[in-house]
């Protein structure tokens, strides 16, 4: 079920956004992905506000629309099942092209593509100007527990070095003439699978040495990256405090 | 460059003197929990500002012996101290800004998200903030010649550039001794060379395990070989390299073609 | 089953908030007991192991694959805390760094990838030990089972969810089918590559097997070689006739259960809708030829998954004060801080 994530989404630029520093990013993300949420489906004017703010965010970020659209694939298994709601959903039926589908399973199909394509569009944004360790350190800052982010800085520094012996133990059987089919001929893989995490494991006892030796005592220290000022925070909360004035509204309005 | 012996290094646990050895290991022993027994009564001193190599098979204990050298592995019986430090529990910490020692997979030892956030990791353990955080990694980074790599990532570099930055990061601590284990190990000939010019310029003092007989031979006076968990024999790195069946014995052989005999060694 | 941002409504969103922040919060604590300065390192590499495993696809049949998703391995292997915050970890750092889920879903997707398949999983796992004969083949069939089963548990409990928080018409019965149904199948590729996992690692690293703690040499040294394809053709058999039976429930049109009931007087076609008032979702609701017994289903399923995942957290919090695990046995070998 979990796809092939090999290809961190960062684009290498110097825009405002870029520039930002991570916790900022993180919140404002939240925060619009939380708007798009919330948003009462029936008002598709809304949406399209929430559109042209992600699309605003993606031009001072200079990131291509083309990477956004392809990244956005990522999506698509869920549109697919959002396409066969109306044809599967109950309630009262109406008429699209010569078929009968039903009235709010096409309602039901615009809200979750519409959230979904809008959610991933935010997240693809911010991981698009935001490298995964600066965004680990501006987690650490919204309160995360450090323990947790620490966790994540070591599987996400680690993460190219454990895939990459999987793909030499591959690359091995490969080479040795295994290219199972049917999921009986799946022992090789599967052993290997256990191969691996006693070399992850054991790679982790000798990390935790080398951190002994140089003076951990189960906390990471704190080496001082710049914390974000005011201007900032208020930069950042632009975006999203357009897209909830929209949301506040559909909300309040007649439904 | 300081020279070796003066006590510029003193520490808060009371420096060691002039005379006292910065590593002496007596009748150390140690077993695996699988019950494998890796060191067997292990003696060695070693000298302030001495550079030694650890010559021996694979599986002789020569790692085994580093991990106990900063206390990350417990001894069974027998002592280490460290510039006259007994190392024990209470001392932990101490020991370890004294003994720095730089893993043989450098991945093991890189695991922050940046150069610079590695070589400051050490130092902000011992409490170091801000500009003197900051002028501390500097120094480490300069001493081995990887100013410009402080905001790469450790993966993207190449093997001889990390072998570098890891040795930044235990440096970054200025500790009294440094030990390596196998420092020139898959490194291409540039990366070597330029490891050699680097550990050649420290004046600390070096415990140096190593195959690579003829870095040995360049880098280190003294040379002691380790089988079977102890030490069995301890001479200079010329006299060693050049005694045939003792080499023989202990798995040690040159590489083809290199006689000892024929280059002139460092001091 | 990385949802996107609203699939679920904001009520169902929170609450599966704060149920996997509870969790995971309880999780970090034990972590921090069990494994004190190592956790950091080693919790983390075990991330990148399971990020990595789940990369890498397997073969399943004529040449299409599956992906791992590693909840139950994971519990097994460290623990259901530390496989739990493990697989946490993946999930939400997919989220952030990959888009892969949305950032509102992280409660849901948390809860169903993470906490139900590693507390529940290791839940089923427990419970099979204990009929299972204790050694090394026993560990190896309890993780296939386990690791199996651990997927349709995580999909029923998005079915739930679904009751109380659905976005669009599709009534409960048919999310609970089709999705139970189809992960039943994938789950003897997890079942069956979990199990030879652990058992690669109870041959090299015993020590490493959370799982497999309480066995001695001479148990772990008993294996009974079973063949790999009888063994996936009966897992796949098991798999479809309960995905058959669990589907007929998904069917539109009323099924012999309903016609019986009704004959029967269970239940009458114009009585006054239990779900009428109540917290579920209207959608999820609508449409359900059958109330009562769909409510039936899901309040069986609700408490099946908690009793799993309830096992799942007692044996970690019973385990804190008893059983030695063998990091204490390392940790006579190597010191850690002063």
């Amino acid at each position: 079920m979990g796809a092939g994530h090999s290809h961190p989404l960062y684009v290498h630029a110097h825009s405002a956004t870029h520039l930002l520093p991570p916790e900022v990013k993180v919140a404002a993300t939240v925060a619009f992905v939380c708007a798009v949420a919330v948003t009462p489906r029936e008002a598709r004017w809304a949406f399209a506000v929430h559109a042209a703010c992600a699309a605003a965010a993606a031009a001072v970020s200079h990131v291509p629309p083309r990477f956004v659209l392809r990244r956005l694939l990522v999506v698509v298994p869920f549109i697919a099942f959002a396409v066969l709601i109306p044809f599967v959903g109950s309630g009262e039926r109406v008429d699209v092209l010569g078929v009968a589908v039903s009235r709010e399973g096409l309602w039901g199909a615009w809200n979750v593509v519409a959230k979904a394509i809008l959610g991933a569009t935010a997240s693809i944004l911010l991981a698009a100007t935001t490298e995964v360790p600066r965004m680990l350190t501006g987690m650490s800052r919204l309160r995360v527990p450090a323990v947790l982010t620490a966790i994540a800085s070591f599987m996400v520094r680690y993460l190219e070095v454990i895939a990459g012996e999987l793909g030499r133990m591959r690359t091995a059987m490969a080479a040795r003439g295994y290219a199972p089919r049917w999921l009986w001929q799946a022992r090789p893989v599967a052993t290997s699978a256990g191969a691996l995490f006693i070399r992850s494991y054991e790679r982790g006892e000798r990390v935790h040495a080398a951190m002994l030796a140089r003076g951990y005592s189960g906390t990471m220290p704190e080496i001082g990256v710049p914390r974000a000022t005011r201007r900032h925070w208020m930069t950042a909360a632009a975006l999203p405090a357009v897209a909830w004035s929209a949301t506040v509204v559909a909300l309040a309005g007649p439904a | 460059m300081t020279a070796a012996g003066g006590a510029t290094h003193a520490s808060t646990r009371g420096g060691p003197g002039p005379s006292t050895p910065a590593v002496e290991v007596s009748g150390l022993r140690f077993h695996y929990p699988d019950g494998h027994e890796a060191l067997t009564g292990l003696d060695l001193r070693v000298d302030r500002g001495q550079r030694v190599a650890l010559l021996g098979p694979n599986g002789a204990g020569k790692t085994t012996l580093a991990l106990h050298l900063n206390g990350i592995n417990v001894a069974d019986a027998g002592t280490v101290r460290i510039g006259g430090l007994l190392v024990s529990e209470p001392d932990l910490a101490e020991v370890r800004r004294r003994v720095g020692l730089v893993f043989q997979d450098a991945d093991d030892q890189l695991f922050m998200p940046t150069v610079g956030e590695d070589v400051a990791f050490g130092p902000a353990n011992l409490g170091l903030r801000g500009a003197a955080l900051d002028a501390r990694v500097d120094e480490a980074l300069a001493a081995v010649g990887a100013d410009d790599l402080r905001t790469r990532t450790p993966h993207h570099l190449s093997g001889g550039e990390r072998r570098r930055v890891a040795l930044a990061t235990v440096l970054a601590m200025r500790p009294d001794v440094l030990v390596l284990d196998e420092p020139t190990s898959g490194l291409d000939p540039a990366g070597r060379r330029e490891l050699v010019d680097v550990l050649g310029a420290l004046a600390i003092t070096q415990l140096v395990i190593t195959h690579d007989l003829p870095f040995a031979l360049e880098l280190c006076p003294r040379s002691v070989i380790v089988d079977d968990g102890r030490v069995v024999a301890d001479a200079a790195t010329t006299d060693l390299l050049t005694a045939d069946a003792v080499l023989r014995r202990h798995r040690l052989e040159l590489p083809f073609g290199f006689d000892p005999r024929s280059v002139t060694p460092h001091g | 089953m990385h949802a996107p941002d609203g699939f679920l409504n904001a009520g169902t969103a929170v609450t599966t908030g704060v149920l996997s922040m509870g969790a995971v919060g309880a999780s970090l604590r034990h972590m921090r007991t069990a494994l004190a300065d190592r956790q950091v390192p080693l919790a983390g590499l075990a991330a990148a192991f399971i990020f990595a495993a789940q990369m890498f696809n397997f073969p399943v049949a004529a040449g299409t694959t599956g992906h791992l998703l590693g909840g139950a391995l994971a519990a097994i292997l460290l623990g259901p805390a530390t496989g739990a915050v493990v697989v946490t970890v993946v999930v939400v750092v997919q989220a952030l760094a990959f888009a892969d889920g949305g950032l509102t879903a992280l409660g849901y997707n948390v809860l169903n990838m993470a906490i139900v398949t590693a507390f529940g999983g290791y839940g089923i796992f427990v419970l099979l030990r204990r009929v299972l004969p204790d050694d090394a083949t026993g560990v190896v069939a309890a993780t296939g089972l386990a690791a199996g089963l651990s997927v349709p548990l995580s999909a029923a409990a998005f079915a739930v969810e679904w009751l109380f928080g659905a976005s669009a018409p599709v009534p409960f019965d048919t999310v609970f089918g089709a999705m139970v149904g189809v992960h039943l199948l994938i789950g003897v590729g997890e079942g069956l590559i979990s199990a030879v996992a652990v058992g690669a690692v109870l041959a090299a690293r015993p020590d490493l097997v959370y799982g497999a703690r309480d066995l001695d040499r001479a148990q772990l040294t008993t294996r009974r070689r079973v063949g790999m394809r009888p063994f996936v053709i009966g897992a796949v058999l098991v798999a479809l006739l309960f995905a058959a039976v669990v589907s007929q429930f998904a069917a539109p049109d009323p099924d012999g259960l309903e016609r019986v009931a009704e004959d029967q007087g269970f239940i009458t076609s114009a009585e006054d809708h239990v779900l009428a008032s109540g917290p579920f979702a209207d959608y999820a609701t609508a449409g359900l030829r059958n109330e009562s017994v769909s409510l039936a289903v899901a309040g069986v399923t609700g408490v099946v998954i908690s009793l799993l995942v309830g096992l799942g957290i007692v044996t970690v919090v019973r385990d804190r004060g008893g059983r030695r695990s063998p990091d204490a046995d390392r940790e006579r070998r190597t010191a850690g801080t002063a």
